[in-house]
């Protein structure tokens, strides 16, 4: 067993875990942080994507313990007070879900690439979510929720940049 | 005021929780005291069980059980299949876990439950079995043949089933005609892959049982576990809570929901299983695998005279809830749009040593409309016609309708020449086609195809007749009831059971819209068989066209019933009142009114009632269809194919669809989106492959081609509304069409960009390297590809297809 003290969605929690531990797990079962949801075995579904230090990782492919001393926000962890990240806004007004199951993953991967892009293309939007499947919509509301979301979380300055 | 709520693009309801993760995913739940389940799976397609030690796995740390198929071989029963095509179908045993043989790889054959899910993963290493290796069977047409090795033994052939449908005189439609059509295509075999893997908890509580479980069938699972294990119906409780999609795969009464509910039983305590990806691929069951020979006849201006369709159905091993109906769906659709004058339709079903198959989003109806669709633009080349225009020249005119087809169904409504019209508009057809000239005449070495889908289906699963005519085991009715509370609000429970087709805000706008009460008053509950008490669930595009309708008709018996009480407490004849905006009122005195609230009020306090109604306000609704629905439409696509390299890009996709009267036009939309991603995948990237020995080679999704975003064009989407007339609310099904329409759409676009090569199929899924290999002729002269070696678009094909 090793000691972990990871900060999760704003909350410290200290643990022993065994060393194999993956981080989705640590999450879902020790943590009860069962928003972030299980798709693959292999990394390719992006269903369990969380931000680790801010960086989008997918947390079936990440130890607990190489979380230890780092932050991570799941989807749990985005709006405030009730209210809805403009990422969430926008998935729900541009129906850029169904089932729902990809959408936490889905949702982190968008803000992480819009964390490196704050005006991407629809191409750039698809190929960064490209490790992210959905086998409800086809995606074409996702790309459109994810440039909804990106106008709406652009500063002043990234606008200006983007409408000059 | 209320507004018009049918028809509105309301944001659904279901997201608040989905989009924050305040879920309720079946592998969520852990009540205090859960076990783990982890299950060992045959590795072999096929092979006698000599022997499974067990002990070393037994005395692992936090390990309470280990068993094997021998110790649950009194009380694990077999698992149903409801659909006994024929009286003298051959029906295999088929135990939740292998006892003495198994019969593909994944097959369960013991199983650990312990204190966590590694504990339980850990164990599975260390038992131990002895395995004795049978042949693998897993070519349908070796399969047939004299001397195959057989997947049952007992059985004494591996041929399943043959099912016959014949109308009209095929050989007087053969004989003599001018231009006859003989292809063979395969539909291959693909894996559902629902974004949730199956998971199940069962929760016993004396000697009662709470089943959690990640299904599309709540009800249907419920008295089908109690007729597996002989736990009393009332016993059981099922609930489907949050499901991740379905596509069919969770249409199912699974192997691993008997023994986690016979573990419960025996360990008295909750148990809990999750599959992982990698074996769900093996386990979850598949869908399409096809081999289809086909042979149309027409006549020189087009006219098609008559279809004989032969297939072979790839059955698996075992036969699961409908898995030899299936391919029977798409017995009544081969015909298509299409008139004819004779139809022959014959499938036999056959045993493999592979995962069984079942019920895969369309179920019969996309390899159908595979096949005719594929064959009009077969057609329209060999007589140098326009795709479009031998289609038109076939189909059913919109005036025709009500219109008895040649496979016996009566479609109820359409209109063809609308959609196609749409569809041609979008598309920019003329433009692209003179694209196309202008690439074939450079020689382009990137060609451009365009592929016509002009298609129906038969949804909205089913009325109960029908079923019982094909020796389906149960009806295709749906049930609603309708509450509307002491204080105003109203509560709609329903039967279908949705697992992202989102029931929640569309049953909520059709009671608004009926009631004249504001949405938000509405509360949708489903999908537990304590909360909803009965149900066929949902599959089969059946939950708006069956469900919605059921729900209709609640709230008309609803109204009904109010009036009356209205009536008695405005002193006023029921026949001199109207209902408008959620308010009766006397004809003509407007203020001399009450609420539906107010009703509800009074009903419940029931102080006051008319003489022998019942106290409260509320009705239910068991709702049998008359007739399937018929959604239609017209797809095109333009793909660019390089014939360097053979991938194919998709530039445009144009999809109109009828799907009659759209009660929120976002939530079908969005249907259509994802059904064209799931064709387009089957046209493209998806194919469950085994090799020579019976193993799955596509166990992971980095083998098996589930396209992502970067993978898929954007879509151009539009509809034409002809409603049905079958339902009084004018709906039909969209939950499959763009899955149906969308495959041939696809494969007709590269073959179109590639005629001029001589090519005239490239089979599914169409990899760069298969593209390719058409290309170089398949055992055609050397040389190379040279356009116009074979003629094209415009010239009459000789040789074999006579």
């Amino acid at each position: 067993m090793t000691r972990v003290r990871v900060e999760v969605d704003g909350v410290t929690y200290e643990d022993d875990v065994e060393p194999r531990l993956l981080l989705v797990h640590y999450l879902r079962d020790r943590l009860g942080k069962v928003g972030t949801p299980i798709g693959c075995d292999t990394t390719n579904c992006g269903a369990c994507t969380v931000l680790l230090d801010g960086v989008s990782v997918k947390s079936c492919s990440v130890l607990a313990v190489q979380a230890d001393g780092r932050q991570v926000t799941t989807v749990e962890g985005l709006g405030i007070d009730g209210t809805l990240h403009p990422l969430q806004r926008a998935f729900h007004e541009e129906h850029a879900l169904q089932c729902g199951f990809c959408t936490p993953g889905m949702i982190m991967a968008a803000l992480d690439l819009l964390r490196e892009n704050a005006a991407p293309s629809d191409e750039e939007i698809r190929e960064g979510l490209e490790g992210n499947l959905c086998r409800c919509t086809g995606y074409q509301n996702i790309v459109r929720a994810v440039r909804r979301a990106a106008r709406e979380m652009r500063t002043p300055a990234q606008e200006r940049e983007v409408t000059s | 005021m209320t507004v018009q709520e049918i028809g509105t693009p309301r944001r659904r309801v279901e997201d608040a929780r989905l989009v924050t993760g305040r879920t309720r995913w079946t592998d969520n739940m852990q009540p205090p005291g859960t076990l783990y389940v982890a299950f060992l799976r045959s590795p072999m397609a096929h092979a006698r069980i000599n022997s499974v030690n067990v002990s070393a796995a037994k005395s692992r740390p936090n390990v309470v059980a280990v068993l094997t198929g021998a110790d649950f071989a009194d009380e694990q029963g077999s698992l149903p299949c409801a659909w006994p095509v024929t009286e003298d179908m051959k029906h295999p045993a088929h135990p939740p876990m292998a006892v003495d043989e198994v019969r593909y790889v994944g097959e369960p054959v013991a199983c650990v439950v312990a204190r966590d899910r590694y504990a339980a993963a850990d164990a599975l290493e260390a038992i131990d079995v002895d395995y004795e290796p049978l042949p693998a069977v897993v070519d349908m047409e070796e399969a047939l043949k004299e001397g195959s090795p057989l997947v049952h033994e007992d059985l004494g052939t591996n041929k399943c089933y043959t099912w016959v449908f014949e109308n009209g005189d095929l050989d007087a439609a053969m004989r003599d005609a001018p231009v006859v059509i003989e292809r063979r295509y395969v539909q291959q075999r693909l894996i559902p892959t629902a974004m949730e893997p199956r998971a199940v908890l069962c929760v016993p509580e004396g000697d009662d049982f709470t089943v959690y479980s990640a299904t599309q069938i709540p009800h249907i699972l419920r008295l089908m576990l109690a007729t597996v294990t002989g736990i009393p119906e009332h016993r059981l409780r099922v609930v489907a809570p949050d499901v991740g999609g379905g596509f069919g795969s969770k249409l199912q009464v699974y192997g691993e929901e008997v023994l986690c509910l016979l573990l419960a039983r025996r360990l008295g305590r909750p148990v809990k299983w999750t599959e992982s990806r990698s074996e769900g691929n093996m386990a979850v069951h598949h869908g399409r695998d096809q081999i289809q020979r086909l042979r149309l006849a027409a006549d020189r201006d087009g006219r098609i005279r008559g279809l004989k369709v032969d297939l072979l159905a790839d059955m698996g091993a075992y036969l699961m809830l409908v898995t030899p109906g299936i391919p029977l769906l798409g017995a009544f659709m081969f015909n298509g749009i299409y008139k004819m004058d004779a139809y022959s339709f014959t499938c036999t079903g056959v045993f493999t040593t592979k995962t069984p198959t079942d019920a895969y989003r369309g179920a019969g109806r996309p390899e159908a409309t595979f096949a005719i669709e594929r064959l009009m633009d077969e057609l329209a080349a060999e007589l140098g016609l326009d795709p479009i225009e031998v289609r038109r020249r076939n189909w059913i005119r919109h005036e025709e309708f009500p219109y008895e087809t040649v496979a016996g169904l009566t479609y109820d409504s359409g209109h063809y020449e609308a959609a196609t019209d749409k569809a041609l508009q979008l598309f920019e057809y003329d433009k692209l086609r003179a694209e196309q000239a202008d690439r074939r005449e450079r020689r382009d070495p990137v060609q451009l195809g365009i592929g016509v889908s002009t298609y129906t289906e038969m949804c909205g699963l089913a009325p109960s007749r029908v079923l019982g005519s094909l020796s389906y085991g149960a009806g295709g009715w749906e049930h609603a009831s309708v509450r509307v509370l002491p204080s105003g609000k109203v509560e709609v429970v329903t039967g279908s059971s949705a697992h992202g087709q989102g029931h929640e805000t569309a049953w909520a706008q059709i009671a608004a819209d009926r009631l004249g009460v504001p949405f938000e008053d509405v509360k949708v509950l489903h999908g537990d068989t304590a909360v909803s008490p009965k149900g066929m669930d949902t599959y089969g595009s059946r939950s708006l066209a069956v469900g919605g309708v059921a729900l209709y008709g609640a709230c008309d018996k609803v109204i009904d019933k109010a009036r009356k009480v209205a009536a008695h407490l405005l002193e006023a004849d029921e026949n001199d009142l109207e209902f408008s905006g959620g308010r009766f009122h006397v004809k003509g005195v407007a203020e001399q009114g009450r609420t539906l609230q107010e009703v509800a009020a009074a009903a419940f306090a029931a102080h006051d009632l008319p003489e022998g109604l019942e106290p409260s306000l509320d009705a239910e609704v068991t709702y049998d269809p008359d007739n399937f629905s018929f959604p239609h439409g017209t797809h095109l696509c333009a793909a660019e194919v390089d014939t360097e390299t053979g991938m194919v890009r998709l530039r445009t996709y144009v999809a109109v669809d009828d799907v009659g009267k759209v009660v929120n036009p976002l939530i079908v939309e969005g249907q259509v989106h994802g059904g064209l991603a799931q064709g387009i995948a089957q046209a493209l990237y998806e194919e469950a492959v085994y090799d020579a020995e019976g193993n799955l080679t596509t166990t992971t999704m980095a083998d098996y081609l589930v396209p992502s975003a970067a993978d898929l064009p954007e879509f151009t989407t539009d509809r034409t509304e002809t409603p049905a007339t079958s339902n009084p609310l004018g709906v039909k099904g969209v939950g499959e069409a763009g899955t149906i329409a969308s495959t041939p759409a696809v494969v007709n676009a590269i073959v179109d960009a590639l005629r001029p090569y001589g090519v005239r199929d490239v089979p599914m899924p169409c990899t760069p390297e298969r593209v390719w290999r058409a290309l170089q002729g398949d055992g055609a002269p050397e040389g190379g590809p040279q356009p116009g070696a074979a003629g094209g678009l415009g010239s009459v094909q000789g040789g074999d297809a006579q």
